[in-house]
């Protein structure tokens, strides 16, 4: 197995992983964590695909590094934003979850079982 | 490679105009950013200019009858980067422009600087992101490039999502962060599929990534996660949940930006991929299947709209039913007998109905946020004798439900005749069903807004707040301009052809 391969099934396993921990878990946090994951196997991909279009002589096509920097900063930003949105939030109403009809205050059953 | 690919790399003489209508609200939100307690003269300053751009474009596409075209650096598309204005992004353009006047007007005295001389966040960053929104769906509508749509997509989203939660209150955080999660799904689907056309293809130009897809897996693999993605963030219907909250709770302004403007960045990129990327590739299964999806929008959308005891919730919730129309688009325009002109009566439609439902849902938003301000509350219910005490606002909200309904002259009309007429042309008579069943649950949610409101109240109404004559007429300007759209139908069809290949579905295979 060629050392693309393996890093195209790395990356695929990655997105896997980043978009069912997304899709499933519904705990905000884990669901930015798992956004993080699915961004790294895309990154990975845009690595693997640069190395498989290298020209003679190159290590790689330079063209999907330069989009794999920008996606970073992307995916930084958008994480910094979810982060502190998920903050106001826990410091607004004492928990950090999204549940449809979740009480405005703190609820203390969900505080006692400690999700 | 078709010369007609080549052709449409060459620099135009107006191009620097596309630049301008990207660049100016940018630099709206960096001076806003640095001179925070002007952010609001700010932007206002710049709207006026702003919407002098996008009219500049729409003339120089009809007057030359070509599309526009702009390359960064001189570097011609392979290693560069290109925007291009056909009749479409000149049309949408010039409708994100009059919306946000319309937004800034009405949101002046709304998000002022407090008199003191410090600076306050909520007007600050709506003004900014007010900017934002502004600057990044004009990258949308100019972007040739599939990665530099990618960061503009992403861009929208970062000032959007802010505009949400405004005022701080947890369900609104609670909606933003809702919206944010779904929205970096998307975008990351979409990017997957980026990278899959280029490790393809080596290329994420428009043009030249038409004329070499082929049909094979990999293009169905990446325009399948692309389109996920861009349904995800234009919620359609099962992935609408984070639609009505986010969109219910932010204040009136914002609203009307994000119901009008914002979803239908997504979906316009989605167009940009089945109809300029992919010309003809998508099979008809695919379509049936985004106009299934589009058909279960209307009728869920409007039937919870009815249900709804808020105003906004039901504004919101008929947002949902009325982008299940756009998505029509796809069925009516890539069935088999789309090669014709009634192919151009689908598409004319579907782009009418994006444009109508943008500017009359602004205003019905606004509207919302006048009556929700002078009554202290939207709760339909209680909004028996606001008719009396608001007249111009409650006209503007039935004239903007005209639209919804499809009642002549309004721009909805068309835009559903027109889908109507290509469901029967087409053979698909099950979507003009759909189309004709949602013209009717519309016209029961508008109508039960209006028979409370014009009703006589039961007790004398007592306003908390009065409301601005020059906000209402804003909102009623607005209305009237939804309306009016239907009156000035064939012009557009001619100026959508601008910048398309003869026969929009000529395919290669």
């Amino acid at each position: 197995m060629s050392a693309e391969t393996l890093y195209g099934l790395c990356a695929a396993a990655l997105v896997g992983l980043g978009l069912f921990g997304s899709i499933v878990d519904p705990q905000p946090l884990r669901k930015i964590l798992a956004f993080n994951l699915l961004g790294g196997g895309v990154f990975l991909l845009f690595g693997v695909i640069a190395r498989r279009g290298a020209a003679a002589g190159m290590a790689a096509d330079p063209v999907p590094q330069a989009m794999v920097i920008t996606g970073i900063v992307v995916a930084f930003s958008a994480t910094a934003l979810a982060v502190t949105l998920l903050l106001r939030l826990f410091e607004t109403t004492g928990q950090a979850t999204l549940r449809t009809g979740a009480p405005a205050r703190p609820d203390p059953d969900s505080d006692r079982a400690g999700s | 490679m078709p010369p007609a690919v080549t052709l449409a790399s060459a620099a135009t003489a107006g191009g620097f105009l596309l630049v301008l209508a990207i660049i100016l609200p940018a630099a709206g939100v960096l001076l806003a950013l640095a001179f925070g307690r002007h952010a609001e003269r700010i932007a206002l300053l710049l709207m006026p200019a702003g919407f002098a751009i996008a009219i500049a474009i729409l003339a120089d596409v009809w007057h030359s009858q070509a599309s526009l075209v702009a390359v960064m650096g001189g570097w011609a598309p392979p290693l560069g980067i290109a925007l291009r204005a056909d009749g479409l992004s000149a049309m949408m353009l010039v409708t994100t422009a009059l919306v946000i006047c319309a937004v800034g007007l009405f949101a002046r005295g709304d998000f002022g600087m407090p008199a003191g001389g410090g600076e306050a966040r909520a007007p600050l960053v709506f003004w900014t992101m007010l900017m934002g929104v502004w600057s990044a769906l004009n990258a949308i509508w100019l972007g040739r490039d599939l990665f530099n749509l990618y960061v503009a997509l992403e861009l929208l989203t970062f000032s959007a999502v802010p505009l949400v939660c405004l005022d701080g209150r947890a369900e609104t955080l609670a909606a933003a962060l809702r919206y944010l999660l779904f929205a970096l799904v998307g975008s990351v689907l979409y990017l997957l599929g980026v990278a899959l056309f280029y490790g393809a293809y080596g290329t994420l130009d428009i043009g030249l990534l038409a004329g070499r897809v082929r049909a094979e897996p990999v293009v169905w693999v990446s325009a399948a996660l692309m389109t996920a993605g861009l349904l995800a963030k234009t919620a359609l219907f099962p992935l609408h949940l984070w639609l009505p909250p986010a969109h219910a709770g932010a204040p009136a302004a914002a609203s009307a930006v994000l119901s009008a403007l914002v979803v239908k960045g997504s979906f316009f990129l989605a167009v940009r991929l089945w109809f300029d990327v992919l010309p003809g590739l998508p099979g008809v299964p695919a379509a049936q299947a985004l106009g299934t999806l589009g058909a279960a929008a209307i009728i869920f959308g409007s039937v919870l709209a009815l249900r709804q005891e808020r105003l906004k919730l039901l504004i919101a919730y008929s947002t949902i039913a009325q982008i299940g129309y756009l998505f029509l688009l796809f069925p009516l325009s890539t069935g088999a007998a789309a090669a014709g002109i009634w192919g151009s009566v689908a598409w004319t439609g579907g782009v009418y109905q994006l444009v109508s439902h943008a500017i009359a849902k602004a205003a019905m938003f606004m509207a919302a946020g006048l009556i929700g301000e002078a009554l202290g509350h939207d709760r339909i219910a209680g909004l028996g004798g606001i008719g009396r005490a608001l007249p111009m606002t409650i006209f503007a909200f039935g004239l903007g439900g005209m639209s919804l309904m499809g009642l002549p002259p309004s721009g909805g009309f068309v835009a559903k005749l027109m889908l109507l007429t290509a469901s029967v042309t087409e053979g698909q008579w099950w979507w003009a069903v759909v189309i004709l069943l949602g013209g009717l649950l519309a016209a029961a949610y508008v109508f039960r807004v209006l028979a409370p409101a014009l009703a006589g109240a039961d007790e004398p109404l007592r306003l908390c707040a009065r409301v601005s004559r020059r906000r209402e007429a804003v909102v009623l300007a607005l209305a009237v301009g939804a309306l009016l759209l239907g009156l000035l139908p064939l012009r557009p069809s001619e100026l959508l052809q601008i910048g398309r290949p003869a026969a929009p579905t000529a395919i290669m295979r």
